[in-house]
């Protein structure tokens, strides 16, 4: 084994984890701020990776997909938020869970309408064939940017929500609600834009994967068990954690497909049960809420 | 344990009283109930799915509706029962009488695994780590496909007839063999109402209503999840043996979180908490899905947007607003 597809590997995992950093981001920063763990979060990320191959379909080019798809499937998670999850708040913590996951009953059906079972090819954009040569080895130029992105898109989102006023609502909101209706902030508005941020999140995600996965409406189950293990592991709510976690796990599954292919999907849910033996909250979880 | 209904509405004595009756034999009333379904339903299968489905929907109950616990990951209860109850006659050649209490109790040490893994967990963390764990198994069965067939399922062990005290029955004949199942139905009906009756069952109800409290009455809790997590398992890979049994395959499906999903649906459907909801939830979600699917390929849809609708509405189910609805003595718990 040299040196060379050791690390290419290395890299593909990282480009994996990236995805999946930013699915499980959108599912522990609702779950942070709303305690509402979203199980139609795979299949938001399914319609995501849908709705940016139509779009770029539609308007001939990649990127307005990739631009419109998690703003329109955005604007959709606020519209579930307002008609469906709203109505849950204040009732038993597994309600809004039960929810959503029926919910991903009919979304997952409703892509089957509309586009049939049969997965689609997502053509990668023509700007990003081909591969890179980075003195190390050759990488696909489509990974590289992935990568890149995430990091961008991470570093906004620090910004945000560490830099700015309404990152400050958001992280006061997250402590103690209760104070900050006091203090006349509309905590609901807060909710409606974070579940919207966090189904943007699932669908930009999906918009990313399209050209490494197929696509097709069961593309969501396995995303959803994988950005649960990867939170599970940084900790319920922490957005380093899934960071870390997300870059953990994908790197993992690189690595032992190396080795033992066949162990490859199997060695994320060994790695969360070590972890959980060890910390049951998470790497980065607060120990109240395991 | 008859707890009086509160309602202003004046009671009614005698349905009050029928219904008592109903709660202090339920064991028996199931059981009825169950030896007439094949008259009732359209089909013998139909009839032959609510029993399997119930009987998992059951175990599964124990833990959801009768604990607290939400797992997402009881698919793995019920797939590995049946394909132990498969391996073992198709494979190791052992009778049907063997093959099943075999797999039961593998069934129940992958509890124990699992619940030590996920009862270190709580609430929502729950859920996900269940889910999670039950996809590990999905994929194990995938993997090993020398062992379990892989994608296209396990096949190749049909019991065809079955030996009852010298008396040859003829397994193949729709109504023999639901009358044989049902006596495994019976079986788990009749442990799940002990489970229920024992002072273990009034812990994990306490452990329900107020884990902190029944810790400081002296409970040890984290216990009596693993034991009623692998109660749970047992009873659920009885239902999967069962289909083992029936299909004569085990498809890879069995296993799908998919199938997990089902099992919440149906017990929601039906209404946790209460003995007859998950046999009444198994048979509604199953009917469901028979007429919808008459008209539409599309059932999930429909399914999805009544489930969603029950989550808002309808919480308790359809035999728990049942009972909330008519000012009658509540079911005994």
């Amino acid at each position: 084994m040299d040196l060379s597809l050791i690390i290419m590997q290395l890299f593909s995992g990282i480009a994996l984890g990236a995805v999946l950093v930013i699915t499980a981001l959108g599912l522990t920063i609702v779950f942070g701020m709303l305690g509402v763990v979203n199980f139609a979060h795979g299949a938001l990320f399914m319609i995501g990776a849908y709705a940016g191959l139509y779009l770029a379909s539609l308007t001939g080019s990649f990127w307005w997909g990739l631009l419109l798809a998690p703003v329109l499937v955005g604007a959709f998670g606020m519209l579930i938020e307002f008609v469906l999850v709203r109505r849950l708040y204040g009732r038993s913590i597994d309600d809004p869970l039960l929810l959503t996951f029926g919910l991903s009953y009919i979304l997952v059906e409703g892509v089957r309408i509309v586009f049939g079972s049969d997965g689609i090819p997502f053509p990668t954009p023509s700007q990003l064939v081909g591969v890179v040569d980075l003195g190390v080895g050759f990488f696909p130029k489509y990974r590289l940017f992935v990568i890149a992105l995430v990091a961008v898109v991470l570093v906004v989102l620090w910004l945000m929500l560490e830099k700015t006023r309404v990152g400050l609502i958001v992280r006061a909101g997250a402590r103690d609600p209760m104070i900050m209706r006091v203090l006349g902030v509309d905590i609901g508005k807060v909710w409606l834009a974070i579940f919207g941020l966090g189904v943007g999140l699932a669908a930009l995600g999906g918009v990313l994967a399209g050209p490494m996965r197929s696509v097709n409406p069961e593309m969501g189950t396995l995303v959803l068990a994988e950005a649960f293990v990867v939170t599970v592991i940084g900790g319920l709510g922490s957005i380093v954690g899934a960071v870390v976690a997300g870059l953990m796990v994908g790197i993992c599954i690189s690595m032992v497909a190396l080795f033992a292919p066949e162990m490859a999907t199997i060695v994320m849910f060994a790695l969360m049960a070590a972890v959980l033996l060890v910390r049951p909250q998470g790497l980065f979880g607060l120990k109240g809420r395991a | 344990m008859t707890v009086q209904s509160t309602d202003e509405a004046p009671p009614l004595p005698h349905v009050q009283r029928l219904f008592a009756v109903l709660a202090d034999h339920r064991v028996l009333v199931s059981i009825v109930a169950l030896a007439l379904l094949p008259w009732l339903l359209p089909s013998k299968a139909l009839a032959v799915n609510v029993l399997i489905y119930g009987v998992v929907v059951m175990g599964y109950n124990l833990l959801f509706g009768y604990t607290g616990l939400l797992s997402f990951g009881h698919a793995a209860f019920f797939g590995t029962g049946a394909y132990l109850a498969g391996i073992a006659i198709g494979r190791w050649g052992l009778p049907w009488f063997a093959a099943v209490p075999l797999a039961v109790a593998c069934s129940t040490i992958l509890g124990a695994v699992i619940g030590t893994i996920s009862t270190r967990t709580r609430g929502i963390y729950f859920s996900m780590v269940t889910l999670a764990l039950a996809q590990l198994v999905y994929y194990v069965a995938l993997q090993a496909s020398s062992f379990t067939g892989g994608e296209n399922g396990l096949r190749g062990f049909t019991v065809d007839h079955i030996n009852l005290l010298g008396v040859q029955l003829n397994f193949l004949d729709p109504l023999n063999k639901y009358y044989v199942l049902m006596a495994f139905a019976a079986v788990a009906i009749w442990v799940q109402s002990r489970i229920l009756n024992s002072p273990f069952g009034a812990v994990i109800e306490a452990i329900r209503e107020n884990e902190q409290r029944a810790r400081a009455c002296g409970y040890d809790v984290e216990r009596c999840k693993l034991i009623v997590f692998m109660l749970s398992g047992a009873i659920s890979a009885i239902g999967g043996c069962m289909s083992a049994l029936h299909l004569s395959i085990v498809p890879l499906d069995i296993l799908h979180y998919q199938t997990s999903g089902m099992i919440v649906m149906m017990v929601l459907l039906g209404g946790a908490r209460s003995f007859f909801g998950p046999f009444i939830g198994a048979a509604s979600f199953l009917i469901l899905e028979d007429v919808v699917s008459l008209w539409t390929p599309h059932w999930q849809i429909v399914v999805g947007a009544i489930f969603v609708a029950f989550v808002l509405f309808l919480p308790k189910g359809i035999w728990g607003t049942f009972l909330d609805v008519l000012p009658i003595a509540r079911e005994r718990r």
